[in-house]
């Protein structure tokens, strides 16, 4: 047995294992996204999910608009983009249409929160059996950081220089809470990825929903606290930090609704 | 212990710095010498002594899947003559 001082990192390299590669479900492109933007781990806990299950050639992904607009270049998975806000009724179609596909869409608050809100509602309340990845920011981040529905309390935005004010523009909207008091949703979920620990918790959140619809039983969304430090003025690092003192308080992580089946393929 | 590394995709690297936030053996910085083909400075793994042991933390964290991770565990590893 070889001391481990006697190890190069040639060794390592050549006899050692891979623990850790790209997932096959995420293509070879460079994204677009501002550096430090976690959009870029969520796409990879998203693969990574594919990956295991080993769906990846009869998914289907709905990208929204929003930062993520481009998300059908990121994956190598069949694609379609859908009308700002409009991506689960067009999840909907797809999955009823072709049933045997799984069928996901990816969406920011924007686009599921202010003007999909009617769209999100219905499909879960309806039951369909679609994954929802709902990433919230807490702006609108492609458009340069305007106030979003899930900005929070006295959050400074180019739209409220003076930080939002609850008696003019109301609270931050709660998705997650939201969703899972519909009868039609299976599995909701609130997950972040600030650190390591939640990165890993959230992985197994997409697990569940995906097994979710595997298996049938209904509408499962996972709602991820994600960062924007170009809009919010951060340094990426600091704005992880932010998402874990000031985000999660408001939008705390959990399980919102975890139906008796769903509880079973966990 | 186990011995690990990792390669970096030096070109996929956007320098946000998250990687080296997060490793437990401090081994990871930031390129002083020079940016990488689309302008940022690229992380490095500054490892003389082997210290990384493929935790993957660093490929945990990071945003744009730069890090591929090989481990190497002398205790596991087949002899082969």
């Amino acid at each position: 047995m070889a001391d481990r001082n006697e190890i190069t990192q040639e060794m390592v390299l050549e006899q050692g294992n891979v623990v850790y590669q790209r997932p096959e479900a995420l293509a070879e492109t460079l994204t677009h996204y501002c550096p430090g933007c976690t959009h870029g781990i969520i796409h990879r806990l998203i693969a990574e999910a594919i990956d295991e299950l080993g769906i990846r050639e009869k998914t289907i992904l709905v990208a929204p608009v929003g930062c993520a607009v481009l998300i059908y270049n990121y994956f190598d998975v069949d694609a379609v983009e859908a009308a700002h806000g409009r991506a689960p009724a067009m999840a909907t179609g797809l999955k009823r249409t072709q049933p045997d596909k799984v069928v996901l869409t990816y969406q920011g608050d924007g686009d599921l929160a202010a003007i999909g809100t009617a769209e999100i509602l219905h499909a879960a309340n309806r039951g369909e059996n679609i994954s929802v990845f709902f990433v919230n920011n807490a702006v609108y981040g492609m458009t340069s950081g305007q106030m979003a529905p899930t900005t929070l309390p006295g959050q400074v935005t180019t739209s409220t220089p003076t930080g939002r004010d609850v008696k003019v523009h109301g609270y931050p909207m709660r998705m997650a809470e939201i969703i899972a008091g519909l009868p039609g949703a299976c599995y909701v979920a609130r997950r972040a990825v600030y650190d390591v620990r939640t990165v890993r918790q959230a992985r197994k959140a997409v697990m569940t929903a995906l097994k979710t619809q595997l298996a049938g039983l209904g509408l499962s969304m996972v709602e991820f606290l994600s960062s924007c430090p170009t809009n919010w003025h951060m340094t990426p690092v600091d704005a992880l930090t932010w998402i874990k003192d000031n985000m999660a308080p408001y939008f705390p992580l959990g399980d919102y609704k975890v139906a008796d089946e769903v509880q079973a393929l966990q | 212990m186990a011995r690990g590394t990792i390669v970096i995709d030096v070109d996929r690297c956007k320098g946000c710095e998250l990687c080296t936030t997060v490793c437990p053996q401090g081994i990871l910085q930031m390129s002083q010498g020079g940016f990488n083909a689309r302008g940022y400075r690229p992380v490095e793994l500054v490892d003389p002594e082997g210290k990384c042991t493929g935790c993957t933390l660093c490929a945990l964290i990071c945003p744009d899947v730069v890090l591929t991770v090989y481990r190497y565990d002398p205790r596991r590893a087949q002899v082969v003559d």
